[in-house]
């Protein structure tokens, strides 16, 4: 178990620093950040001052060794834009990005396991194959198309929703909260609605096709046999067994959700990190966006090692074949 | 045509629901102005980012010595007046009675800090004041300024050139300008303490950034506004949103493609007017091979002909129907005519392909050559449809154009001077920062010169006349007036004949403005809300 975990660690590691470089040497094809600092009549002369002093004149492999080194330590420096140190503009910027990606997944959670089991259980109703139409839309329109569609018919056609930002928020301690003002509830639902609803369809097609899978089992049918409720069997066993895929996926794709965020928080002004590197990467920031990336696999990893380490703690079977498991 | 009538009369019953829902939606705490604009407030220090939407907010909190009225002419503001007792010393006499937003009194060592602190390493406002200007304080509300030679554009550029608090500076550690490469924040980037109309209560760097009235204010303001919140907003189609659905008031820029809609949305209305920058395409005249061509061991564009002849291909009024629809002014020269009062004694001449062609056959390219021209797409209005549009109109005169449009990151990074002034054939827009030829005829016009690195640092074609360059020193420290506008008028004739450049056109500034809201469009694409008013 021991030595599973650290092989597991280990290669996460090698994971990280293979971002580390790749995403140095994408840096080097971003463009210039000083032309991102000045105006376009600063002299030759003050340019070359603000490279030299951005450290930007040191060669490739002593700009890649002070570049990891810090990143090993979170130490992301100062954003070239705002002056301000990156960590403080991620941890300012987290709380955002975190309240969006929740309500998504929790949203895309509630409304992807009640449709899909409807579809696996009313296979042919008119609703069923209208769901799975829905879901259609969902897997197929890009994001950031879904949230302009969003926009123009709740918050300028009908007036009822914001059409941008955060709403009124309220601090609590670090962290700043939408959730306890009706402003900042009203601000959440369409960004979440946009975020969360390919995994929603993701999620009803997974739970309606595990559902009929498991419908065709053996225990299904003594279930049957003994004469228990159809509510029992299909809430009490079916879904139970449906949903450990499920949550494996769900868990999984929380990652990709706040990666993902990006286009959704550039369509609706969220604040949040998503939109931080956007922004930098439109300005050559390049502290930020390291941090960024830096930040984003360490979720994946993390998420992935957990996920890892869990399956063993579960399911005893994948302990016995560790030796030889990828 | 029934369809047609019910159509209407849908579209007619969702306005009418949209804008009384805009109006319940928003319990409009009247005299608080919203505003987003797509670029973002990036720091408080007046010294550390040099950019129109920057310096837009920082006016708001900060005052310079004198300041530019609804017509962009020099006014004064800190400094009531001045003088120029001979040609290089001038006296500013300072306004008495200012405070700054903390409550510290403005006097004449304020002005010598700030003179100080502007040319200080790390500022990016160095050349707003002169390096030769000395600062001198006579008494507390007198300051002098000695030069080496006259000036007659001295304070051209102290409109945006910040007055800071000496003693504030000081208490806060704040004495160095916020550098762009600052590895610690700095209070000042973060804090404001000036004397302007406004104070910032709250600011988050990128996200909203909160203005209040300042009751203190020693003049009389002519808004009649009690707070203004800034959102940075970069996603176009959002922003018009944000203005149709009444959560702003008012927005910059409006995309082109949306100005109809906007005025149709019936609670909003699209401003527009002609900007100073005006948008220019440079051909490469100095190397003896061009770097992006098909045509070895000679440059064509040393060739003044093929010059002519792209001149005349170039139809810029239909760049300014079919890509601009409407918006935008055709122009004969390389600066605005806001900017020079002899701008009127030029005209364009029409386009003209089949000159172009017959051009192109006398040079020596009857079927033309291949050229790559070098465009940016997210700097200007419409900039890469306008290079595309060019490509169209060259083809016709043989001319094969190889469009490399790219984000201004990389484009500036190639074609400026650190890059190595790598081009063939570019688009480029200017805004002389002095409001005067002089920048357009130093900056952009002006030979390059090894002894003289700063000339022409923006000629990124290399164009080069000696006899513009000696007007160009004639017309620095000339100070009559009429006779320095005819010098001007020399130097552009000289360029045109050269057909040096390509003038295109001066973009149209498009703000997006809700019917309640009355406000001043200042060409430098300035978003001055102090003039601003709001209806209850």
């Amino acid at each position: 178990m021991l030595a599973f975990t650290l092989r597991r660690a280990i290669q996460a590691i090698g994971v990280m620093i293979a971002v580390g470089i790749i995403s140095f040497s994408m840096f080097r094809f971003a463009g210039d950040p000083v032309n991102q600092i000045v105006s376009i009549d600063t002299s030759a002369a003050e340019r070359a001052n603000i490279r030299a002093s951005l450290g930007l004149d040191d060669p490739v492999l002593v700009q890649f060794t002070r570049y990891l080194v810090n990143a090993a330590q979170f130490k992301f420096g100062v954003s070239y834009q705002f002056r301000l140190p990156v960590a403080d503009l991620l941890k300012e910027r987290m709380p955002a990005t975190l309240e969006l990606a929740t309500c998504a997944t929790i949203l895309a959670m509630i409304f992807g396991i009640l449709m899909g089991v409807y579809c696996a259980l009313r296979r042919d109703t008119l609703l069923a194959k209208l769901f799975q139409a829905v879901s259609l839309i969902g897997i197929s329109l890009p994001t950031f198309l879904i949230g302009i569609l969003l926009i123009y018919l709740f918050a300028v056609t009908l007036g009822w929703l914001p059409s941008f930002g955060r709403g009124d928020v309220v601090p609590i301690g670090w962290w700043t909260t939408g959730l306890l003002t009706l402003s900042g509830l009203k601000a959440l639902i369409l960004p979440s609605i946009t975020l969360g609803l390919f995994q929603m369809t993701l999620i009803m097609r997974l739970v309606r096709a595990e559902m009929l899978e498991v419908l065709r089992t053996d225990y299904i049918r003594f279930a049957r046999a003994r004469g228990l409720t159809t509510r029992a069997i299909h809430f009490g066993h079916a879904l139970k067994n449906t949903l450990v895929p499920v949550i494996t996926v769900a868990g999984l794709q929380f990652g990709s959700v706040i990666a993902f965020a990006i286009i959704t928080e550039t369509v609706f002004q969220w604040p949040g990190m998503g939109l931080l590197f956007v922004q930098a990467v439109q300005n050559v920031d390049i502290p930020i966006m390291a941090a960024y990336l830096i930040m984003v696999s360490l979720i994946f990893v993390t998420i992935n090692l957990v996920v890892d380490i869990l399956y063993t703690v579960v399911d005893p079977r994948l302990r016995a074949t560790v030796g030889h498991t990828t | 045509m029934p369809v047609r009538q019910a159509l209407f009369a849908a579209a007619s019953v969702s306005i009418v629901a949209f804008a009384m829902t805009a109006f319940s939606m928003t319990p409009a705490s009247s005299q608080t102005l919203r505003y987003a604009n797509q670029g973002e407030l990036k720091s408080l220090d007046p010294y550390t980012v040099k950019e129109t939407t920057t310096i837009a907010h920082h006016a708001h909190v900060y005052e310079g010595l004198v300041t530019r009225d609804k017509d962009l002419k020099i006014a004064p503001a800190l400094a009531e007046s001045w003088e120029t007792p001979e040609p290089t010393r001038w006296r500013f006499h300072l306004r008495k009675n200012v405070k700054f937003h903390n409550g510290d009194p403005f006097t004449a060592d304020d002005v010598i800090f700030s003179a100080d602190r502007v040319r200080a390493k790390g500022s990016n406002f160095l050349t707003n004041v002169p390096a030769d200007a000395k600062f001198v304080k006579i008494d507390d509300y007198t300051v002098d300024v000695k030069l080496d030679s006259p000036n007659p554009i001295l304070i051209s550029q102290w409109d945006g050139w910040f007055i800071m608090d000496k003693k504030w500076c000081e208490d806060n550690n704040a004495v160095a300008p916020t550098p762009a490469s600052a590895t610690t924040p700095s209070y000042a980037s973060l804090h404001e303490n000036g004397t302007g109309p406004f104070t910032i209560e709250s600011h988050q760097p990128g996200v909203k950034t909160v203005f209040k009235v300042y009751p203190g204010w020693w003049n009389k303001p002519e808004h009649n506004l009690k707070e203004i919140v800034f959102t940075s907003i970069g996603s176009a189609a959002t922003r018009v949103a944000a203005l149709l659905s009444g959560e702003v008031d008012v927005i910059e820029p409006v995309p082109t493609q949306d100005i109809q809609r906007v005025n149709s949305g019936g609670n909003a209305t699209v401003m527009a007017g002609p900007e100073i920058r005006t948008i220019f395409l440079g051909m490469d005249q100095s190397r003896d091979e061009l770097l992006y061509s098909n045509i070895k061991g000679k440059n064509p564009f040393k060739d003044i002909r093929v010059r002519e002849a792209f001149y005349k291909a170039i139809d810029v009024d239909l760049i300014k129907n079919r890509v601009m629809r409407g918006l935008s002014t055709p122009s004969a020269l390389m600066i605005a005519p806001q900017l020079f009062a002899l701008s009127k004694d030029f005209t364009r001449p029409k386009a003209d392909p089949d000159a172009a062609k017959k051009l192109m056959a006398d040079a020596g390219y009857p079927d033309g050559f291949e050229v790559t021209m070098d465009c940016p797409n997210d700097r200007y209005v419409n900039d890469a449809d306008i290079c595309q549009a060019v490509v169209g109109m060259l083809a016709r005169i043989g001319v094969k154009v190889n469009l490399l449009a790219q984000p201004k990151a990389q484009y500036f990074g190639k074609v400026l001077k650190p890059g190595g002034y790598q081009t063939s054939f570019y688009l480029l827009g200017w805004t002389p920062a002095s409001m005067d030829s002089h920048n357009v005829l130093y900056d952009i016009l002006g030979c390059h010169d090894p002894k003289e690195p700063t000339r022409g640092e923006a000629n990124l074609g290399g164009y080069c006349n000696k006899d513009m360059d000696a007007l160009t020193d004639k017309v620095l420290v000339e100070l009559d007036n009429a006779k320095r506008d005819q010098m001007i008028k020399q130097a552009f004739e000289l360029v045109i004949k050269d057909y040096g450049y390509i003038p295109v056109h001066q973009q149209a500034l498009a703000w997006g403005v809700s019917k309640k809201v009355k406000l001043t469009q200042r060409a430098d694409n300035q978003v001055l809300l102090y003039w601003a008013t709001k209806q209850e």
